[in-house]
C-alpha cells in the first residue's frame, strides 16, 4: 500500500529529525507527552527517540485502555464470568489484564469460565443472537474511539429487542485523563501534548483548548505514522521556543475542529457521564468516565447483575501507577523484562504493545545497552 | 487497541456496511458512524467500524508538506556550505 508506505518513508523522517535537532535549543530541555498509547507504540517500533536530540524527551502518557483499567474493573468481569454464568465478549487486549487471585480473564477461561475475544461489538450482538438462552456481557473499555461503536451496538440491541445483552461500561474520557494530569501531585513537567490521533477524529481539536488556553500547554495533534509523530515533535519544539502555546494539528487528513459529529451525537445519546471513575494510576477522577443513561438501564451489566466496584490496590512492585503519570520509566520498574514480561505481565503496562512497558520491552530494551 | 488503519472501500453491501481493503485483507465493517461514503473513498477503520472519512487531499498536502521540508532542508544545506 503506497498511501501507507509514503508516511513511513525514513529519509523524510531523518530530514524532520534533522530540522528538529537544528532548532532544539541546547540550553533547555523539552518534556513532550505523547498521551496516546497508539504513539507510544510507533515512537517505540519506529525508533523514534533515537532520531531526537538528547534534550527533546518523549513521556509516555495514559492513553492505553487497557493500561488505564483497574484490577477492580477486570475482577467485576470475572466474576460475571465466574459466578453469574454469562458469556463475557470483550477486545483482545483486555483478557490479559492481570486480575485478583492471579486471574485474568483468560486465566479464568482456562478455569471453565466462558469468556470470548471479539473484534467489533457486531461480533458480540452475534454472539448474543445466536445464544438467546444465556446471558451476554461485553465489556466494553476504550477511550472515545470505541465508545461510538459500543452506542451502535446498545441502540441496535435496544431496537432489536435483545434481552440477553449488556454491557459492562468502562469507556473513559481522554480530556478528563489530561486533566488529571496536569493536576498530579508533585506535578509533571511536561512542555506539551502529542494530541491523540483517532480519538481526535471522534471529538475533535475543540476539546484540547483549555490546555492551550488555561494551562499554557502546547498541544500538537498528530497521526500514528512515524513521520506524523516526528512532525509533531518539530511543531511542538518550535511553539516552545517561540513561547507559544496552541493546538495545532497535524492530522489534518482525518481530525477537524469539530470532529465528528454524528458519533458525538450517537454516544450523548446513549451515555452520561459518570460522578467518579477510578483510573490506574491517576485514582478517582471526577467526570472522566461514562456510564449508560436510565434509559437504557436495561443494557447495564452493573444494575442487571449487582456487581459492585471494589477497589483493588495494584501489585506492590509494580510502577505502573507512576509509569501512566508520567513520573517513572518502564525500565525503573524493578521487575521489568525480569519478572514482569509481556508472556507473563505483572502490571497492565506490559499487556498491550501500546502499553508503555511492552512496547519498550519489543523495541527499546536494547537499546539501553548499546 | 487503539491501532486503527486507513482502508479503502471497496464495496457498499447490507445498509451501513461496506467490504474495505485493509492492507490487502477484505473485511466487512460497518459505516454506522459516517455519511454518505462512497466506494474508492479512505476511511479510518477501528474495531469494524469506520471512524472517519480520511481526507484524501489533505492526505496528500501532509505529504507534500514532509517533501517539501526535505527540499528546504536540502536548500539550507547548500546555503550553509
Ligand atoms: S514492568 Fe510490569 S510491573 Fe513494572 S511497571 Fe511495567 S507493567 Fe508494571
Amino acid at each position: 500500500m503506497k498511501y501507507v508506505d509514503e508516511f513511513r518513508d525514513g529519509e523524510l523522517a531523518k530530514n524532520i529529525a534533522a530540522n528538529i535537532a537544528r532548532e532544539a535549543d541546547p540550553k533547555r530541555t523539552y518534556r513532550l507527552m505523547e498521551f496516546c498509547g497508539g504513539h507510544t507504540h510507533a515512537i517505540s517500533r519506529y525508533g523514534i527517540a533515537d532520531l531526537l536530540p538528547a534534550n527533546v524527551r518523549m513521556i509516555h502518557g495514559p492513553g492505553c485502555p487497557v493500561c488505564v483499567l483497574p484490577i477492580g474493573r477486570v475482577d467485576q468481569a470475572i466474576r460475571l464470568a465466574r459466578e453469574h454464568g454469562v458469556i463475557l465478549c470483550t477486545y483482545a487486549d483486555t483478557v490479559r489484564v492481570p486480575a485478583s487471585d492471579n486471574l485474568s480473564l483468560m486465566r479464568a477461561k482456562a478455569k471453565g469460565a466462558d469468556v470470548r475475544m471479539i473484534y467489533s461489538t457486531q461480533d458480540a450482538l452475534k454472539v448474543a443472537r445466536d445464544n438467546p438462552q444465556r446471558e451476554v456481557v461485553f465489556l466494553a473499555i476504550g477511550f472515545e474511539t470505541t465508545t461510538p461503536p459500543t452506542a451502535v451496538a446498545i441502540q441496535q440491541a435496544a431496537a432489536e429487542g435483545l434481552k440477553n445483552f449488556s454491557i459492562l461500561c468502562d469507556h473513559v474520557l481522554t480530556p478528563a485523563a489530561m486533566h488529571a494530569i496536569l493536576a498530579v501531585e508533585g506535578g509533571v513537567a511536561l512542555d506539551g501534548f502529542v494530541g491523540p490521533a483517532h480519538v481526535s477524529t471522534v471529538i475533535g481539536s475543540k476539546p484540547y483548548e483549555p490546555f492551550a488556553d488555561d494551562y499554557g500547554k502546547p498541544v500538537v495533534i498528530a497521526g500514528f505514522e512515524p513521520l506524523d509523530v516526528m512532525q509533531a515533535i518539530l511543531m511542538l519544539v518550535r511553539q516552545v521556543n517561540d513561547g507559544r502555546a496552541e493546538v495545532e494539528n497535524e492530522f489534518t487528513r482525518a481530525v477537524t475542529r469539530e470532529g465528528n459529529l454524528k458519533a458525538q451525537q450517537l454516544v450523548a445519546e446513549v451515555f452520561e457521564l459518570r460522578d467518579m471513575f477510578e483510573w490506574r494510576g491517576l485514582g478517582s477522577v471526577p467526570d472522566s468516565a461514562l456510564k449508560l443513561r436510565p434509559k437504557y438501564a436495561a443494557f447495564d451489566a452493573e444494575l442487571k447483575f449487582r456487581v459492585d466496584y471494589v477497589e483493588v490496590p495494584d501489585n506492590k512492585a509494580c510502577e505502573c501507577a507512576a509509569i501512566l503519570r508520567g513520573q517513572k520509566r518502564p525500565q525503573e520498574c524493578k521487575i521489568f523484562g525480569t519478572v514482569c514480561t509481556p508472556e507473563n505481565p505483572v502490571g497492565s503496562c506490559m499487556v498491550s504493545s501500546e502499553g508503555a512497558c511492552a512496547a519498550h520491552y519489543s523495541y527499546g530494551r536494547f537499546r539501553e545497552v548499546a | 487497541m487503539c491501532l486503527a488503519i486507513p482502508a479503502r472501500i471497496e464495496e457498499l453491501t447490507t445498509p451501513g456496511n461496506a467490504i474495505v481493503n485493509l492492507g490487502g485483507v477484505r473485511k466487512e465493517i460497518s459505516l454506522a458512524l459516517v455519511d454518505d461514503a462512497a466506494v474508492g473513498e479512505y476511511v479510518i477503520v477501528h474495531v469494524g467500524y469506520a471512524l472517519q472519512k480520511l481526507d484524501r487531499e489533505e492526505a496528500e498536502r501532509t505529504l507534500e508538506m514532509f517533501a517539501e521540508m526535505g527540499q528546504l532542508d536540502e536548500l539550507r544545506e547548500e546555503l550553509n556550505t
